[in-house]
């Protein structure tokens, strides 16, 4: 289902607004919309450069270097792009399967990194706005206005953003340019004592987490009309999933489902991406638009993420957010749900998982062991896929002779969502923006649909404390018709043209 | 036993300029080491400040923040950074160094420590570029005074230093 905003038959003769938020890293995004003569919407693209020059970075490096550099390509989630390349690197070693150690540490420092990462991204990113209205005041919409409206809430998330990096700070040895994972295994296990300071917290965790989630479907009961329906639209979904069907961040095959949930393909060595997963170029963009192959470039785009995942499982191996899936499932009545604000409410049961799966880990003598690395027969092509926070990541390398990366290739979530996102501004410019006069409320609008899928784009890494967003009118004949700019300070202006 | 100062070095060291509070950073810890200062500094790398830095605030008795700072302006700038209320955050995703303060003080409830913010000014910050001949000079003279900061670490001798270069 799109909503046929892509491409406007004369948008020479329309005005356009442009939502450019000005960051210098990766996540630049920027979204333009066009509209006639009566300010009804007319054509709505979301326009993104991401890791520029990326390839060139890693080409000519050592492969024993890359699961440590990638790390350096986002400050969001780096622990993804250590172990997604740690997998790859794993091929080229030629390990065929990881010592229980080696396996369990690195599932324990991605599980961590899931809680962290979705901890920030609701509490911090998100609840401003479900919280307060994304209509409401500008300055009130952050974490600190948060804090200061509902302290408590604000206390466990951070708390439990602090939890989350101190699990990658003891498995990766730093909270940032961690070393942990190496092409094999691991470097270092966990000590006892690691352990015991971590299970002294791990259960305040696992109560906040699922308290979390409790927050969230107090949110969607609310106001169901709005949680239900706000930029909706249908897809396919993909993600990884267990053998047995299971929820699984760190291994496992693809399984995708149609937009009605009837299964695509299943359990698809992730080897063999590129047989399922082709990449549309469209002039408009740099970031490519990625299709399932089986159901061609028009209809074949998918989402990716906490609410593909959580709806592509066949069950979710920790009891409470399993329990926590199925009421979620029957919420829908059985049909999959597709409102990009359900994305929140499955992200918080993904958290709830990653704290239980933290717990049990942190109860499992493997974890504490020795034996941490194992090689075979040196290859040249490493893939590694995980399900990072935001979703699939892939990491693809060749590598020569002399050790040196000759090919990388990554297809992260941020691409995989590149048409969903889309999508989903479409449907909100045209219920919210058509025919009305541009406000800064409206505006947030369209960026808590791009919030829901990946902050990423609304943010950029070590951004200075902005987050700066000037919007543009400009009429057919080039000439500015109306400006608003929304500061580093959090204030909002409207200059005169 | 908690250091009485954090010194906070922000940035991506593969990021063109970006890498300056990082950099400068390293050259501290060898300074502080040299010296048998370490005991008295805890020093953290981070990418962007987040919420979690506000409990790296406690227990302390001074705070500062290095950071890249892009407006062109004087190489080298020290300023005093005061706690920002609800309407100035801006952002949600990375904290400027005064909204922290203000985590601090509503998650913990106390006063938050006297912190500084030295801001070395940068041009540019390209994947897997290193530093500008801007950013070099700058950090030269960054340098200069984050040594006699980490070599005097009172409140009242840091305030005296404030904008005075540079």
């Amino acid at each position: 289902m799109t909503y046929g905003l892509e491409t406007a038959e004369h948008p020479e003769k329309l005005k356009r607004v442009a939502i450019d938020p000005v960051s210098r890293v990766e996540g630049h995004g920027k979204v333009t919309i066009l509209l006639d003569d009566d300010d009804k919407v007319r054509q709505v693209r979301l326009h993104v450069v991401e890791f520029r020059g990326f390839e060139r970075f890693i080409q000519g490096r050592p492969y024993w270097e890359v699961p440590v550099m990638v790390q350096r390509l986002c400050g969001i989630c780096p622990v993804s792009h250590h172990l997604a390349a740690s997998k790859a690197m794993d091929m080229v070693v030629g390990t065929k399967r990881l010592t229980p150690t080696a396996e369990k540490v690195r599932r324990l420092m991605h599980y961590g990194q899931m809680l962290q990462s979705h901890a920030l991204h609701f509490f911090h990113l998100c609840s401003p706005d479900l919280l307060f209205g994304f209509g409401s005041e500008a300055a009130r919409r952050n974490i600190v206005g948060v804090a200061a409206a509902h302290p408590e809430t604000a206390r466990r998330g951070v708390a439990l953003r602090r939890f989350g990096q101190e699990v990658i700070r003891i498995t990766a040895g730093k909270r940032i340019h961690g070393t942990g994972s190496i092409p094999g295994g691991v470097n270092k296990a966990v000590t006892r004592e690691e352990r015991d300071a971590l299970l002294a917290d791990a259960y305040d965790i696992l109560s906040w987490s699922r308290d979390a989630v409790g927050l969230v479907k107090q949110l969607h009961g609310q106001d169901p009309a709005l949680y239900n329906s706000f930029g909706v639209f249908r897809s396919a979904m993909m993600s990884l999933v267990a053998p047995d069907g299971g929820l699984d961040f760190y291994d496992g095959r693809l399984r995708a489902r149609d937009e009605a949930g009837a299964i695509l393909f299943d359990q698809v060595d992730y080897r063999d991406y590129r047989s399922r997963i082709r990449e549309e170029v469209k002039p408009w963009s740099y970031m490519k638009f990625p299709f399932l192959a089986e159901l061609g470039a028009e209809k074949g785009w998918y989402k990716v993420g906490p609410l593909a995942r959580v709806q592509n499982c066949d069950h979710i191996p920790t009891p409470l957010a399993d329990a926590e899936r199925r009421e979620f499932v029957d919420y829908a009545g059985g049909s999959p749900i597709h409102a990009p604000l359900a994305y929140h409410w499955a992200r918080m049961i993904e958290m709830l998982h990653a704290a239980e799966t933290i717990k049990d880990l942190l109860h499992d003598d493997d974890i504490v062991g020795d034996d941490l690395v194992s090689t075979g027969e040196r290859a040249r092509e490493g893939i590694g896929v995980i399900e990072a926070p935001r979703g699939t990541l892939i990491h693809h390398y060749r590598v020569d002779d002399d050790d040196l990366v000759t090919m990388c290739n990554l297809i992260v979530s941020t691409t995989h969502n590149n048409q969903a996102m889309n999508e989903a501004i479409r449907h909100v410019a045209k219920r919210y923006l058509s025919g009305h006069k541009l406000t800064e409320g409206l505006l947030n609008h369209i960026e808590v649909a791009i919030r829901a899928f990946d902050p990423c784009l609304s943010c950029a890494t070590h951004a200075l404390g902005q987050m700066a967003l000037e919007v543009t009118l400009v009429g057919a004949d080039g000439a500015e018709l109306d400006r608003l700019a929304r500061h580093g300070d959090g204030t909002t202006t409207r200059p005169a043209p | 036993m908690i250091a009485p100062v954090a010194i906070f070095g922000i940035g991506n060291r593969s990021r063109g300029d970006d890498a300056v509070g990082p950099l400068l950073l390293d050259r501290l810890r060898r300074w502080l080491e040299s010296r048998g200062l370490a005991g008295g500094f805890d020093l953290f790398e981070e990418y962007q400040l987040q919420v979690e830095n506000a409990l790296d605030l406690e227990g302390r008795e001074l705070a500062l923040f290095i950071d890249a700072r892009l407006d062109g302006g004087r190489p080298v700038t020290l300023e005093p950074v005061a706690g920002l209320d609800e309407a100035a955050a801006g952002s949600s995703h990375s904290l400027p160094p005064g909204a922290v303060l203000n985590v601090y003080r509503r998650v913990t409830g106390r006063t938050s420590p006297p912190a500084f913010a030295l801001g070395v000014r940068a041009e540019r910050f390209e994947l897997g570029e290193g530093p500008s001949d801007v950013a070099r000079d700058a950090m030269e003279k960054a340098w200069e005074l984050l040594e006699s900061l980490a070599g005097d670490p009172r409140t009242q001798s840091w305030r005296a230093r404030v904008s005075t270069i540079r």
